[in-house]
């Protein structure tokens, strides 16, 4: 680099800006393969972390409560439906119990934390997830155990391996895992669209979400409602549990995941379901893009606070997210 | 409970008396928040197939009155702490307002509160939540409410939260309607409107009153154009209903003339004093 020879007193912050500015592009542009494995990566855990969020979202935007037990709900529905399996259970039996132990949850939950504190300031309700999440811990711990376990792959027919493509002057590889997961998700996703727009119950979620009181004064149920929305959370817990199993193990210390989800909700705005999936995948991809290309340069480690430096920004740029719903005011 | 334990307002009602009543409330209170005593004693009573209008200045308990029949006093913290309330015969105090929408009694809330969010048209569909008839029977409903709001079938499309106030009286009422109600308890739907859109709306109002049977308690500050619509009403003050009539007499009244029809006629005692000026500025506004 002839910059550095000619001016040598700037030549250090040259290099420095370069290495920022212009060295990870000419990498990428280097080697499209592995920017292609980088960004399949991101996208691949910026899903899971949508999926997260999604499930907060369901619940924010029904009941107004900021469910702290949302990645509680993904460790204990893995571990329900693994532990089931260990038990002795066949994997699909299993996987029904587990749905209906997702179901149960909501329903007592409803019962014995949202329907006594119906009214009380948002902060009880926020601080009565935290009761429902160490409740899950312990009953978790009690019932299966607190060794990691292993998610059950093979039983459920979820494919192993990877397919690798010869492309790009290199090799891309997709595990097989991550691309089933990536086609459940996504038709997750568009049931609950269908589900929305199209049905009964659906169209209450969202007039529920849209006003308590009014969709009260219509006769909608906002017991039946708030058990429907947990539940619906609960499904997306588990499948997030067995595809974030999958990749690693599961055991509590998966609950970490959960608090990636508050930068993904920031970003995409908490009652936005376009949001958080958008807002997931921006988050997936740039840990991954920045971790890979610009790691290096400060060590590696900034996956562990990227997401939260780009919240942050948009706090103070845009606390609404990307996508935070519009206010329609009118009079 | 029997109406006969609130005799002073049975004694004042005999145009009522005469019909099968709907709905009762006796002498009923109110507490907000466990301390705060809004309603100290509404007694009310409205006929089968009757519109009754339930008058009052800004903060005198209207809204009160149909949240405490409707059930939706809760949200707001509040509480019936003595009375009953009697549907078709029943007490209905301890129902949700699911169960009440399921019986035929369902509210139109003040500020029309549509779902901002929906369609027009889907806001409609939940008003059906509670039926069971099936999708014909529903779908049928939705081209009547149509029919008698032409414009919201203009608008079926639109979000409830882009449509005029006007709409959205139209959206709230036609909602309401279809859960196939028996009685409608309707908060100041004048409220904010023009008067031309007031006028169409309580036409639609006797309409629907006449031809579909459908009872109604209307809550208004609009007490010109209430008492025009309505076959008996309750003046309500304070928390308490300090005159009822058949609506030709009330409105011949003087001291309504005064205080809420803006026609003075010479020097006359306030119904409470005091608050005589700010009242009559209110009302002559
Ligand atoms: N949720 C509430 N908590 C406390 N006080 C209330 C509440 N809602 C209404 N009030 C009070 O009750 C009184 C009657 O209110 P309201 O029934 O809304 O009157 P209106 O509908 O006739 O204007 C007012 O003084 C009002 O301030
Ligand atoms: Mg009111």
């Amino acid at each position: 680099m002839h910059v550095e020879k000619q001016r040598p007193a700037g030549s250090a912050l040259m290099h420095f800006l370069y290495l920022i500015f212009i060295d990870p592009f000419v990498q990428m542009a280097q080697a499209p393969d592995l920017l292609a494995q980088t960004l399949w990566e991101g996208l691949v855990s910026g899903m899971l972390y949508a999926l997260i969020a999604l499930g907060f979202v369901l619940i924010f935007k029904a009941s107004g409560v900021f469910n702290f037990a949302q990645g509680i709900m993904v460790v204990f529905a893995a571990l329900t439906l693994v532990g089931l399996y260990e038990a002795g259970v066949p994997a699909f039996l299993a996987l029904a119990l587990a749905i209906v132990v997702m179901f149960i949850l909501a329903f007592v939950v409803e019962r014995s934390v949202l329907r006594p504190l119906v009214g009380q300031p948002d902060i009880i309700l926020f601080m009565a997830t935290f009761g429902i999440t160490y409740f899950l811990i312990g009953f978790g711990e009690i019932v299966f155990g607190g060794d990691p376990k292993v998610m059950i792959t093979a039983p459920l027919y979820l494919p192993k391996g990877a397919i690798t493509y010869h492309t790009l002057g290199g090799m891309v590889q997709l595990q097989k895992i991550d691309i089933a997961a990536a086609v459940i998700a996504s038709l997750m996703v568009a049931g609950l669209a269908i589900f929305f727009s199209r049905t009964r119950i659906g169209r209450a979620l969202r007039a529920v979400a849209d006003s308590h009181e009014a969709a009260l004064s219509v006769g909608i149920s906002l017991e039946q409602i708030w058990v429907i929305v947990w539940f619906a959370a609960g499904l997306v817990a588990l499948v997030t549990g067995i595809f974030w199993g999958a990749r690693s193990d599961v055991s509590f210390a998966l609950e970490v995941i959960a608090l990636k989800a508050l930068p993904v909700l920031i970003l995409g705005g908490f009652t936005s379901i376009p949001g958080a999936i958008v807002g997931g995948l921006i988050i997936g991809l740039g840990e991954k893009i920045v971790e890979f290309y610009w790691g290096p340069l400060v060590g590696g480690g900034t996956d562990a606070w990227f997401a939260y430096v780009i919240a942050l920004l948009f706090l103070l740029f845009r606390p609404q997210g990307l996508f935070g719903e519009r206010i329609i005011e009118r009079i | 409970m029997n109406l006969t334990a609130d005799s002073q307002d049975q004694i004042r009602v005999p145009s009522i008396a005469q019909g099968e009543r709907i709905l009762s409330v006796n002498n009923i209170e109110v507490i907000y928040n466990r301390v705060i005593l809004v309603l100290k004693g509404v007694s009310l009573e409205v006929t089968r197939g009757g519109i009754v209008a339930l008058l009052g200045a800004n903060g005198a308990g209207k809204t009160t009155t149909l949240k405490a029949i409707s059930n939706l006093l809760q949200a707001g913290r509040g509480e019936v702490t003595k009375g009953t309330i009697e549907f078709e015969g029943q007490q209905v105090q301890h129902l949700s307002p699911n169960e009440l929408v399921r019986r035929g009694c369902i509210q139109v809330m003040e500020g029309r509160m549509c779902f901002g969010h929906l369609t027009i048209e889907e806001n409609l569909l939940t008003g059906a939540f509670t039926r069971r008839d099936g999708q014909a029977a529903i779908k049928a409903d939705i081209e009547k409410v149509y029919a008698y709001f032409p414009r919201l079938r203009e608008r079926r499309a639109s979000l409830a939260g882009y449509t005029s106030g006007g709409e959205q009286q139209m959206c709230a009422i036609g909602r309401a309607l279809m859960s196939k109600p028996k009685m409608i308890l309707l908060d100041e739907p004048s409220m904010g409107l023009a008067p031309q859109v007031v006028e169409e709306i309580f036409e639609i109002v006797r309409d629907l009153n006449a031809r579909e049977g459908v009872s109604f308690l209307l809550a208004e500050q609009n007490t010109n154009m209430a008492l025009r619509y309505a076959r008996y009403g309750y003046i309500l003050e304070n928390g308490r209903v300090v005159m009822d009539g058949d609506a030709q007499a009330l409105s011949q009244n003087a001291d309504v003339k005064e205080f809420y029809l803006g026609v003075a006629e010479g020097k006359r005692k306030s119904f409470r004093e005091g608050k005589h000026y700010r009242r009559r500025k209110r009302w002559l506004a």
